[in-house]
């Protein structure tokens, strides 16, 4: 069949709701673009153990010590999972690997920030987990089958997270003065960082329009966006706290909160790797994954002599 | 709680204090383990050793809350606002993880010490629920962790020559395992040791580690004399509950 052909069909099939599967014939460029996507968002799990993990020695009681560690945990199987899905496209894990570590690979933003309190721990669960929800519910109807289907097993672990982050605040909320006052400093720290892992606005935003007609996405940045500050305006009520931005009303016209201007500076300047900790998150990687090379090593050294034995025996 | 139980709220706690404080080192593997797999693994035997210690300090404070006629003992205040002289964990959970070898060598000596210990106190009639469920839990972390003994000490010569050097740091530190404290019961720690040194005598021979011998016994951590490690370890554990006294969290 000629190419124009196949591309009819493909995204006849798109249009028609039917997943797109790892042997089924798939424009190159839709193939990449999944395969970044997926793995980025891999990386993106992998790389947010470390904002939080560096609370669980911390954690302040036994019970939030063990939420915290299951949370972070749940994260790299998040990670297994994405990774998983982003091999059927044709790369191995160890190179979408060798990609981070060299940063040609990319992960999400809001992991460049630094934690620097006990209830930067809520604020993410409910805020970055939060975020992350909106886009994966999204995702869950993808149109690339083993994407969707990762997603599905993921989001239901992520609502949870998201309340324990919620529950988490709301037991600062309630708190000691000092406590109350590290609850809204989280807040105040997370807030536009949040905002802003929805991705530039989509008048600026490069792949939007592809994406959305082969069914990568359904909603734009900016939808996102509008429905997570709508939730979140909501949600902090019930905190008894504020969100950090003067110009954020509700608009009866609209339906919708609005909200002042990200700054898009800072933005870009993080996506470019001047965040505030873009260094240490990825030197952690790499060093991890370089400390553990003669354990990955003996392993297979150890498999194959293994299977030797087995073979003389047999 | 059992009334008819002898045994010492001492003995409860240096059960939980091993558990947590293993748990505590183990943990700070989370996110940084030399494959992602093995993250989530060793992440579960944190769980599990810091759900182990919370049974444990629930049961030795409500002991202590009977006999002291009152509700000020919990899990957290046992975890948390107790000093390093109080805990009296075994030297060896203390120590800093090390390297991945160092860390799968200590958690597999220490989960057959605690795999016979759990299988003693099935029968006891205040342990028996809390031993029955955590030897389920410890019969994986004993495969686990024998499976990387296993796996390193007979992989490579550099995985083996680092397996004989984690060998080497923690040997000094196992029979402490086995010297009776007050609070414990001498004749059952013997025979659990004969049976333990039979169990690692056959992993060290399949995994090509000779058990070094003569070696001089380090102890204290029973009677709350620790190495210099516990305070920085406690320090950083307890910060906010010292930092902030009577939050809830
Ligand atoms: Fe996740
Ligand atoms: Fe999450």
């Amino acid at each position: 069949m000629p190419v124009h052909h196949l591309e009819e069909t493909f995204q006849q099939t798109v249009d028609a709701e039917i997943k797109i599967e790892a042997k089924d014939w798939m424009p190159e460029a839709y193939r990449k673009t999944n395969l970044r996507q997926i793995s980025q968002h891999a990386h993106s799990e992998v790389v947010g153990m470390l904002p939080e993990g560096n609370w669980i020695t911390r954690a302040p009681s036994l019970k939030r010590k063990a939420i915290l560690i299951a949370k972070v945990q749940d994260e790299a199987g998040h990670g297994l999972y994405l990774y998983s899905a982003a091999e059927t496209l044709g790369m191995s894990r160890d190179q979408m690997i060798a990609d981070l570590h060299s940063g040609k690979a990319k992960y999400s933003s809001i992991f460049n920030y630094p934690t620097l309190t006990w209830a930067d721990m809520g604020a993410i669960g409910w805020l970055v987990d939060g975020a992350a929800i909106l886009n994966q519910v999204m995702l869950c109807r993808t149109s690339y089958g083993p994407y969707a289907r990762a997603m599905v097993r993921i989001c239901k672990e992520e609502s949870f997270h998201q309340r324990q982050g919620f529950e988490a605040l709301l037991v600062l909320s309630k708190g000691t003065q000092e406590q109350r006052a590290m609850c809204q400093d989280a807040i105040n720290r997370w807030w536009w960082p949040s905002l802003m892992m929805f991705g530039p606005r989509d008048s600026e935003s490069t792949n939007s329009d592809q994406s959305m007609k082969w069914k990568i996405k359904r909603k734009t940045n900016d939808e996102l966006r509008q429905n997570f500050v709508d939730m979140i305006a909501q949600q902090v009520k019930l905190l008894g706290m504020t969100l950090p931005d003067p110009d954020l009303k509700w608009n009866e016209a609209r339906g919708h909160y609005d909200f002042g201007e990200i700054n898009w500076d800072e933005f870009w300047n993080v996506v470019k790797g001047n965040g505030p900790c873009n260094r240490q998150r990825l030197q952690a990687r790499i060093n991890a994954h370089e400390e553990g090379a003669w354990v990955r090593e003996a392993a297979v050294a150890y498999a194959q002599k293994q299977s030797a034995k087995q073979k003389k025996v047999a | 709680m059992n009334t008819q139980s002898n045994l010492p709220v001492s003995y409860i706690l240096y059960l939980a204090d091993n558990n947590l404080i293993l748990a505590q080192r183990n943990s700070e593997w989370c996110g940084h383990g030399p494959i992602l797999e093995q993250d989530i693994a060793i992440t579960n035997i944190t769980l599990d050793l810091i759900g182990q210690a919370r049974m444990l300090y629930q049961l030795a404070a409500d002991i202590l809350n009977q006999q002291n006629g009152n509700q000020e003992a919990t899990e957290d205040t046992l975890a948390y606002l107790r000093d390093e002289r109080a805990f009296s964990n075994v030297l060896m959970v203390e120590l800093p993880k090390g390297n991945w070898g160092f860390t799968v060598l200590r958690q597999y000596l220490f989960s057959e010490f605690q795999y016979l210990l759990y299988k003693h106190l099935s029968a006891d009639a205040t342990l028996s629920a809390i031993a029955i469920k955590s030897l389920k839990e410890v019969t994986y972390h004993v495969q686990w962790s024998r499976e990387w003994v296993l796996r390193l000490g007979d992989g490579t010569s550099e995985s083996h020559q680092k397996m004989m050097d984690a060998v080497q740091d923690i040997w000094m530190y196992t029979g402490e395992l086995f010297d009776a404290a007050p609070f414990e019961d001498a004749p059952v720690l013997q025979q659990i040791q004969t049976v333990w040194q039979q169990r690692i005598a056959e992993t060290f021979e399949e995994a090509t580690l000779t058990i070094p011998e003569n070696v001089f016994i380090q102890k204290g951590g029973k009677n709350g004399i620790h190495t210099e490690h516990l305070g920085y370890m406690l320090a950083e554990m307890q910060y906010l509950q010292r930092m902030y006294p009577n939050a809830t969290w």
